[in-house]
């Protein structure tokens, strides 16, 4: 017989929670704490090196499984992928409304630097981006709830467009680190 | 010990033997050892009554050397023997050191070695030498206070330190033969020590301003759970730099040259540093000093004055406090309780003003010396396997994401900060030419776009790789960082398995070859056999082992093994009880080896079943 964790089981499983985008972020956070106390490299502080080295692999799987599950975005990403819908390379954004919001995002997020408060400019840039992310969400999750074919292309749709949102707020991010470091 | 509380209570085979273990806060200024004793969490004290030791070591011919406050004392007279605040060198290349200021009094030794070295009396020596020393006297204050060997120790480090500090800070504590449990971010220590003792549950920050670092962290406390959220801070910023504002104005007013001596400017931080801690109780400090033409200058510095000097340096602690609170996505307002840890948290502006930003009173109730040191006490106490019922949990991050070297000189990060640890994480890559058979993977540290803006930390070569049209391999890195936050990476080439693999090693760290060599010498130092100690070594692995796989077969070897499996696992345990009746190290190291193969089966149906049972455990309780 080979040395093998249930490395095999899907995120939901490992945290015995139901396969869907709804989910009971409290329960699943009790749940994250109770199977950490279990697996954690600490609990085996007095343990050989192989129990150790286990350990270090399950309590790495269950905090990546909380970081998928605990996110909304990197949730439905996950769940496409498992129902076989997942995103490829080739996945874009066709929404034209969308397209010219996302120019706009980033004009004004270039106009930051030369704005005569960067920090305050760049405040209200992180929260149109939130603000607009939030919306996305919502739609997601009416998408998911509805579960057709069509509506998990639109839940596709949401993920790529939440993704970009996403990729901004990390630009956000940089760029005040850079402003920080500017003085 | 851990395994125990995967039993059913009542169960454990062993009986319950206290282990000896201790917490160290190893600090900038100052370092502290405390233990539990009597269920009571204390810092230990040496023999004349002192709890800190001041981080202070001083080389003297002939290989002899003082720790401490005997060492501090002639810091002013002997300042080129006389190390302080190493800890801002630790894990640190000869260029970073220098650029920490002008004005350190230390020669540095251009060796061809990356790690910078210190010329004293007694030879030349590295920060981790220097830390080192360090920890072997905290460590016989605790075994003379406590009657007997130490099991383990629980050292901190700033939540900030970068994955090179950590390490160097590792292998001082192996040069000072200590065996760590853990490494703990000291915020989440000084956590531990108010968590534990007011029984809180909710969202808390710990502002941690100590003598040369600063760490912000936001940590929510839920039954037993220490789950970081975020963690950020400023590696370069303390209570030294308030010294150096004060010292600075005093040259100034004093008309003090730039140019001054090391004893003279040693002189003047000492007088700045006594004129910071006359001001968190009065109102005015006086000041007096000898010029170096003999004559004398008296002064005075006012609250008021000393406020202006170090409110940009406790603004600058406020950057970081935003950003903490941003990643953990919590508001101010959602803060329960605001822990103040590190000595200069008694600068009263330093309490007004953090006050201020967070919307409450700070809890100042444990020495803010101690109280990291009495956290660490308290895990070390739960590591140790003391208190088989503690379900006392502490989740860390990583303080500083962790990426590699892409085409243009730019980061591809792989783990973002503020990733709960432990955690592994992979990404692929591919080649850049035609027929290209290597890669150089650069792995890096830190938040900025650009390699030249990030810490490296290590370099190693992907060689191999099958020649294919250039973007054809497919090259899978993986990143796994510890509970210790201690990374290793490996890179495999999907398609052939060409396998490349490190224990990252910082570019400013020590070789193994260099640790055991140091090792050897102190050996020599204190006329020890290095035999005699790989075999003590072994010997205690050998118990351990062999006690942990023991306990583990009284709690599960029935449920778990049949009795084949089981025959065949005892008489792999008899092999290593054997070897370790003898004197030979190296058998008892293949007994060992062959043991833990022997028990992986069982170790990973053990994993297993402990998750079913935390699950199932809780489906049974919200039956109930």
């Amino acid at each position: 017989m080979s040395m093998q964790t249930d490395t095999a089981k899907d995120y939901f499983e490992l945290f015995g929670l139901p396969v869907g985008f709804e989910l009971d972020s409290e329960l699943l956070a009790l749940r994250y704490r109770e199977l950490q106390q279990a697996v954690h490299p600490d609990r085996f502080a007095g343990g050989t090196d192989l129990e150790r080295r286990l350990a270090v692999q399950q309590a790495s799987r269950v905090n990546e499984g909380y970081r998928i599950l605990r996110s909304p975005l990197a949730r439905a990403r996950y769940l496409l992928e498992l129902w076989g819908v997942g995103l490829d390379d080739t996945n874009t954004i066709s929404d034209p409304g969308f397209l010219m919001a996302q120019m706009e995002l980033r004009e004004a997020l270039a106009e930051v630097r030369g704005s005569r408060d960067p920090f305050v400019a760049l405040a209200a840039v992180r929260d149109d981006i939130e603000r607009r992310d939030r919306i996305l969400a919502d739609e997601l999750r009416s998408a998911f709830d509805d579960g057709s074919p069509e509506a998990l292309a639109r839940a596709r749709a949401c993920v790529l467009k939440m993704q970009f949102m996403h990729k901004l707020l990390d630009e956000v991010a940089i760029l005040e680190e850079d402003l920080v470091h500017e003085g | 010990m851990a395994l125990l509380q995967i039993s059913e209570p009542g169960q454990s085979a062993a009986p319950h033997q206290h282990r000896l273990a201790a917490g160290i806060d190893l600090g900038t200024t100052n370092s502290l050892v405390a233990t539990v004793r009597s269920g009571m969490a204390e810092t230990l004290p040496d023999a004349e009554g002192n709890h800190l030791l001041p981080s202070v070591v001083r080389y003297l011919g002939g290989g002899s050397r003082v720790v401490g406050q005997e060492a501090k004392a002639e810091a002013a007279r002997d300042p080129l023997n006389t190390i302080v605040s190493v800890k801002r060198f630790m894990g640190r290349g000869v260029n970073d050191v220098k650029s920490l200021g002008s004005r350190l009094p230390y020669e540095f030794v251009d060796a061809e070695s990356r790690m910078p070295r210190l010329r004293t009396a007694g030879g030349d020596v590295s920060p981790v030498e220097v830390s080192a020393e360090i920890l072997k006297s905290l460590r016989q204050r605790a075994e003379s206070s406590l009657g007997g060997e130490l099991t383990g120790v629980v050292i901190t480090v700033p939540a900030y330190f970068d994955d090179a500090q950590r390490q160097a800070t590792k292998d001082a504590a192996k040069l000072a033969s200590l065996n760590v449990l853990r490494l703990l971010n000291e915020p989440t220590a000084a956590a531990v020590a108010y968590g534990l003792d007011g029984g809180s549950e909710g969202v808390i920050a710990v502002y941690d301003l100590g003598g040369g670092t600063f760490d912000i962290s936001i940590l929510r406390l839920n039954k037993g759970v220490f789950e970081v959220l975020a963690t950020s801070g400023d590696s370069a910023l303390g209570g030294d730099d308030m010294d150096r504002a004060v010292a600075e104005w005093i040259m100034g007013q004093a008309g003090i040259a730039d140019d001054a001596d090391h004893h003279q400017l040693r002189r003047l931080m000492r007088d700045a540093c006594a004129a910071k801690e006359t001001l968190t109780a009065s109102d005015i400090a006086a000041i007096k000093l000898e010029l170096a033409d003999g004559s004398h200058w008296e002064g005075a510095l006012s609250r008021e004055q000393f406020d202006a000097l170090v409110d940009p340096l406790i603004r600058k602690s406020l950057i970081p406090c935003r950003r903490a609170l941003r990643d953990a996505g919590v508001d101010p307002n959602e803060i329960k309780d605001v822990v103040m840890v590190g000595g200069s948290t008694r600068v009263p502006r330093v309490r007004e003003l953090v006050g201020e930003f967070f919307g409450r009173d700070p809890l100042v109730d444990i020495d803010p010396d101690k109280v990291v040191a009495i956290g660490a006490a308290m895990q070390a106490d739960v590591l140790v396997g003391n208190k088989p019922d503690d379900q006392m949990l502490l989740l860390d991050v990583i303080p500083l994401s962790l990426g590699i070297e892409t085409m243009g000189g730019l980061v591809e990060k792989i783990i973002p900060r503020n990733t709960t640890i432990p955690v592994a994480r992979a990404q692929d890559f591919t080649t850049f030419k035609d027929g290209q058979t290597a890669m150089a993977v650069h792995v890096v540290q830190g938040e900025r776009e650009l390699v030249s803006d990030s810490r490296s930390l290590a370099r190693f070569e992907l060689r191999g790789i099958p020649a294919m049209t250039a973007g054809a391999a497919r090259i899978r890195v993986t990143f796994q960082v510890d509970a210790d936050g201690l990374l290793s990476v490996t890179a495999r080439e999907q398609t052939t398995g060409v396998e490349s693999s490190i224990q990252v090693k910082p570019s400013y760290g020590l070789s193994d070859n260099e640790i055991e060599r140091m090792l050897r010498e102190s050996m020599d130092h204190a006329r020890e056999d290095m035999n005699a100690r790989n075999l003590r070594e072994q010997q205690v692995e050998a118990d351990r082992v062999l006690d942990a796989l023991q306990v583990a077969l009284d709690a599960d070897g029935e449920a778990l093994l049949s009795a084949a499996e089981r025959g065949e696992l005892e008489r792999a345990m008899d092999v290593v009880r054997q070897a370790r009746q003898g004197s030979d190290h190296k058998a008892i190291k293949t007994a060992l080896d062959a043991l833990n193969k022997a028990s992986s089966e069982f170790a990973a149906r053990r994993m297993n079943a402990s998750i079913q049972k935390a699950l199932s455990g809780h489906a049974l309780d919200e039956f109930n």
